[in-house]
């Protein structure tokens, strides 16, 4: 079983998918869980503190802005811990702030940086796309070792 | 500041949205009371939210899956159900998430169909999907020749 780093990190269906063929997925929620669950400072409504920019330090310079760094602490362990990535291109769902975009650009960069498995796609638009995103998944999943 | 005492440590919280011409969420959530053993479960209007041990979360999520396998998706959740932080009911407006559930839902029907085609044919047999990103965006040439192209 791969750990998958999925993005959109909150992606309902390729958390599925990879759930669906055999794998762990790794997204937002994973790393939201993780600190709603640790004991520590009030910082509603995420429990981002400010340690976490320091943290983001280890993936981003010191004049990237303080938002793009404390989302970095959440995505940059995940994005080193995985052994493989599924990306959606062009997703309207990953749409956000400034701070969200360049979190999006720098995290879609350290994927393609690190070597490892990668499957880049774009949401499908009809049922003949739909079915070619969805084999391409499972060719990809069940390649590393998922579920047929 | 003040100290953070987190609830429900040691728990996951999983969204099961349903998106099914056969089975309502409420049908589903029927079923997941039936074998709903320790853990807790919350209906709402696209599906569930079900918060318990991960051995459990999962029983249970298998157990639902049946009723419409290509039809009952499945993601995780940061937050425990009902979290005055998240909840639309102490916030107003939809919950911070929902919009991008609600953009998928549009896509469901094409992956539930692509789900039932490849239980039936080899998805080695299915052509790679056709990268459009270049499509999308325009090109540094074209910009020049447009620019070119502009009346003084």
């Amino acid at each position: 079983m791969a750990k998958i780093f999925i993005y959109p990190a909150t992606s309902l269906i390729l958390s599925d998918m990879v759930t669906r063929f055999g794998h762990t997925p790794l997204g937002s929620a994973i790393a939201i869980r993780e600190r709603v669950q640790t004991p520590g400072l009030e910082s509603a409504p995420l429990q981002i503190t400010p340690e976490e920019p320091k943290k983001g330090l280890h993936w981003a310079a010191v004049e990237v802005p303080s938002g793009v760094r404390g989302r970095m602490a959440l995505y940059g362990p995940m994005v080193e811990e995985c052994d493989a990535a599924i990306i959606i291109n062009n997703a309207d769902l990953a749409f956000g702030c400034m701070g969200c975009a360049r979190t999006n650009e720098l995290l879609k960069f350290l994927i393609r940086q690190k070597d490892m498995p990668r499957l880049e796609l774009e949401y499908p638009r009809t049922e003949d796309e739909g079915t070619q995103f969805v084999a391409a998944i499972k060719r990809f999943l069940v390649d590393l070792g998922g579920k047929k | 500041m003040t100290d953070y005492n987190p609830a429900n440590v040691g728990t996951v919280t999983r969204y099961v949205v349903v998106e099914s011409y056969n089975v309502t969420p409420s049908d589903v959530a029927i079923r997941a009371y039936e074998v709903a053993k320790s853990v807790m479960i919350k209906e709402n209007c696209f599906g569930l939210v079900i918060m318990g041990a991960e051995v459990d979360v999962d029983r249970v999520i298998a157990e639902v899956r049946m009723m419409d396998p290509a039809h009952i998706f499945v993601k995780d959740r940061g937050f425990p159900p009902g979290d005055a932080r998240r909840c639309r009911a102490s916030l107003g407006g939809a919950r911070p998430g929902f919009h991008g559930i609600e953009f998928e839902m549009g896509i469901l029907p094409y992956i539930s169909h692509a789900l039932e085609e490849l239980d039936t044919r080899d998805a080695a047999t299915v052509p790679a999907p056709v990268q459009t990103l270049s499509a999308h965006r325009l090109d540094v040439y074209t910009l020049k020749k447009m620019i070119d192209a502009q009346e003084p």
